[in-house]
């Protein structure tokens, strides 16, 4: 996997395929990025439930939080990481441990070595990217706001859908 | 972060920004000509007046159709997000606005379109913008010009009213090591012959008013963000780095990233400055951009003969068009403008300003008007117009003598271009 260029097969058919995201570092204060991220992919369908061992057992946006990947009681699809790139072997450990499918890293967070790892235990890894910007690019919501989503299609449909 | 290389120039200039409407299958970007949008509710307005989705609010802010040219142009300079505006005057404004606390200063080419000397030597200093103005020939004058005080390095890459090439390359170098960013007009060349953001820029302005739109018939400006500086690192632009309080505390640079000047552009700039394009504007420069790169190549092919022919008239002083040998900038135009050296240059005529203005008035192809990048042939008398309210020094440093003669060459047939300036300087000999 080239880490320095998505395909946008890769990262549109991640997107397609996952519907529950644990998002690590998630942060119960409304002006937070992650809390950005949160609300917009809740409003998009993904089931988001925030991890953060700070504000365990807090409400963020309805979700309960838990302390741990561990600790979320349901399947996890996506682990999102809002943590910095030294915390990522750990979150790999967890994700790998509770069986999720893919590991996502935040706009500056990236770990080559535990991206390996996650790989080689069969999981997708996406770093240094945001899911609200490439959800936003592929379903061209990112163009509402003159930004160079790279896409040019002769098509009515998206290869996401808002 | 995407493959830009992906689509060549010419696909880009058409497609960018511009699919199939989703709701009606519309293939030409619809006119959106709406003042505002309807909210789904309560929460969804919260998050879009928060920031945290994407989507229309009001159309000062943001419309559907000026995003489609945002994107476009922003794909074909190479930049990460555009903010449209209604000139190219107001893309400066939002550039500043963005970058400046009342005492800051910027370093500025001295050879600018007479309407930037004027905004920026006059009217940026209401707001405590102080720009200071360098002779860029020589890179290293806006090296020995920085002080701590210097939030920006502003030139144009092909210098109105014409002929000046600006060395990009060397000047972007001075402003990385200052640690502030690069602007580039680049309006007269249109990225179809330079892209600043290649060399170096971080912030490209236009008036798409030019040779984006194309025809002379509609007004705007776009403000490009390569989407490259670290708005941060230094601590000393708040505007983008520290709590915004008209957004409860939020971050520009920290949440949106390599988005933070477009989103700010838009949110706080055409929320408070005010100008925004007319959706028209947009529908009509989107129309111009699809054929960019055809009408590029027969403006420089035409200017090129025009600029040959002048050379060689004996009513003709003196000719500048980085595309002659005889210009000094004919290195810089071989570097930065290897298509082509654009359709906008001067020359003197003999007789000085009683013959520039008996030229300007014995045309009946050329068009004697204050604009350029129009299919149309344009000619005008910069002493006696453009930049008439400069003192006779700054006309004189901005290439606007009083025997000045500045051009647009249009994509007419080349020799009834040359066959008008032909009968015009025979009637003023």
């Amino acid at each position: 996997m080239d880490h320095e260029h998505y395909t946008d097969e890769y990262i549109a058919g991640i997107l397609r395929q996952t519907k529950t995201i644990a998002m690590v570092g998630a942060s119960p204060n409304w002006n937070r990025p992650s809390y950005f991220v949160m609300k917009y992919l809740q409003g998009k369908g993904f089931r988001v439930i925030p991890v953060n061992p700070r504000a365990a057992g807090e409400q963020i946006l309805g979700e309960t939080v838990h302390a741990s990947l561990a600790e979320v009681p349901v399947p996890v699809d996506m682990v999102d990481v809002f943590r910095a790139s030294d915390a990522v072997p750990g979150i790999v450990d967890e994700a790998i441990a509770i069986g999720a499918k893919v590991v996502w890293m935040q706009l500056g967070v990236r770990h080559d070595a535990a991206a390996a790892k996650a790989e080689a235990a069969g999981i997708q890894v996406v770093m240094n990217r945001c899911p609200k910007i490439e959800f936003g690019r592929h379903s061209g919501e990112l163009s509402w706001g003159g930004f160079d989503s790279g896409i040019i299609t002769s098509r009515r449909t998206r290869k996401v859908q808002s | 972060m995407t493959d830009k290389s992906k689509f060549g120039f010419e696909t880009r200039s058409v497609h960018a920004g511009a699919a199939p409407d989703p709701t009606t299958g519309a293939r030409a970007v619809p006119i959106y000509q709406t003042t505002a949008y309807v909210f789904d509710d309560v929460d969804h307005a919260a998050s879009l007046f928060n920031l945290q989705t994407y989507g229309y609010i009001y159309s000062r802010l943001t419309n559907p159709t000026v995003a489609a040219l945002e994107e476009r142009v922003a794909s074909l300079e190479g930049g990460r997000g555009a903010t449209g505006c209604a000139s190219g005057h107001a893309a400066q404004m939002l550039a500043f606005f963005a970058l400046m606390e009342p005492g800051d200063e910027f370093l500025a080419a001295k050879r600018l379109y007479g309407g930037s000397i004027t905004q920026f030597g006059r009217s940026f200093q209401k707001f405590g913008w102080n720009v200071r103005f360098i002779d860029s020939d020589d890179p290293e004058n806006f090296r020995r010009a920085l002080t701590p005080k210097c939030k920006a390095i502003f030139v144009e890459s092909l210098a109105n009213p014409g002929g000046v090439v600006t060395d990009l390359e060397a000047v972007s170098a001075i402003a990385r090591e200052a640690g502030i960013p690069f602007i580039v007009d680049n309006t007269m060349a249109s990225p179809y012959l330079c892209r600043p953001i290649e060399w170096g820029a971080d912030i490209v302005i236009h008036s798409t008013t030019k040779f984006l739109s194309g025809h002379g018939n509609s007004m705007g400006g776009m403000m490009v963000d390569s989407g490259r500086f670290d708005w941060t690192r230094s601590g000393r632009y708040p505007s983008l780095s520290e709590p915004e309080p008209a957004y409860h505390g939020l971050r520009f640079h920290e949440t949106f990233g390599d988005l933070a000047l477009t989103v700010h552009g838009h949110a706080l700039g055409l929320r408070d400055l005010g100008a925004a394009m007319a959706p028209l504007n947009a529908f009509l420069t989107l129309t111009g951009t699809e054929t960019l790169a055809l009408r590029m190549e027969r403006h420089c092919a035409n200017a090129q003969k025009v600029a040959e022919f002048l050379e060689g008239h004996p009513a003709v002083a003196w000719v500048s068009y980085a595309g002659l040998k005889s210009s000094p900038y004919r290195a810089l135009a071989a570097k930065y403008l290897p298509r082509g050296a654009g359709s906008v240059f001067t020359f003197g005529v003999k007789g000085g300003y009683e013959a520039g203005v008996k030229l300007v008035e014995g045309c009946e192809l050329f068009s004697h008007l204050a604009n350029i990048g129009d299919t149309r042939s344009l000619i005008i008398h910069p002493a006696s117009t453009t930049h008439r309210q400069l003192s006779d020094e700054q006309r004189a440093a901005a290439g606007a003598g009083p025997d000045v003669v500045r051009l647009s060459i249009g994509i007419e047939s080349v020799d009834d271009i040359i066959a008008d300036l032909d009968q015009a300087l025979q009637k003023g000999a």
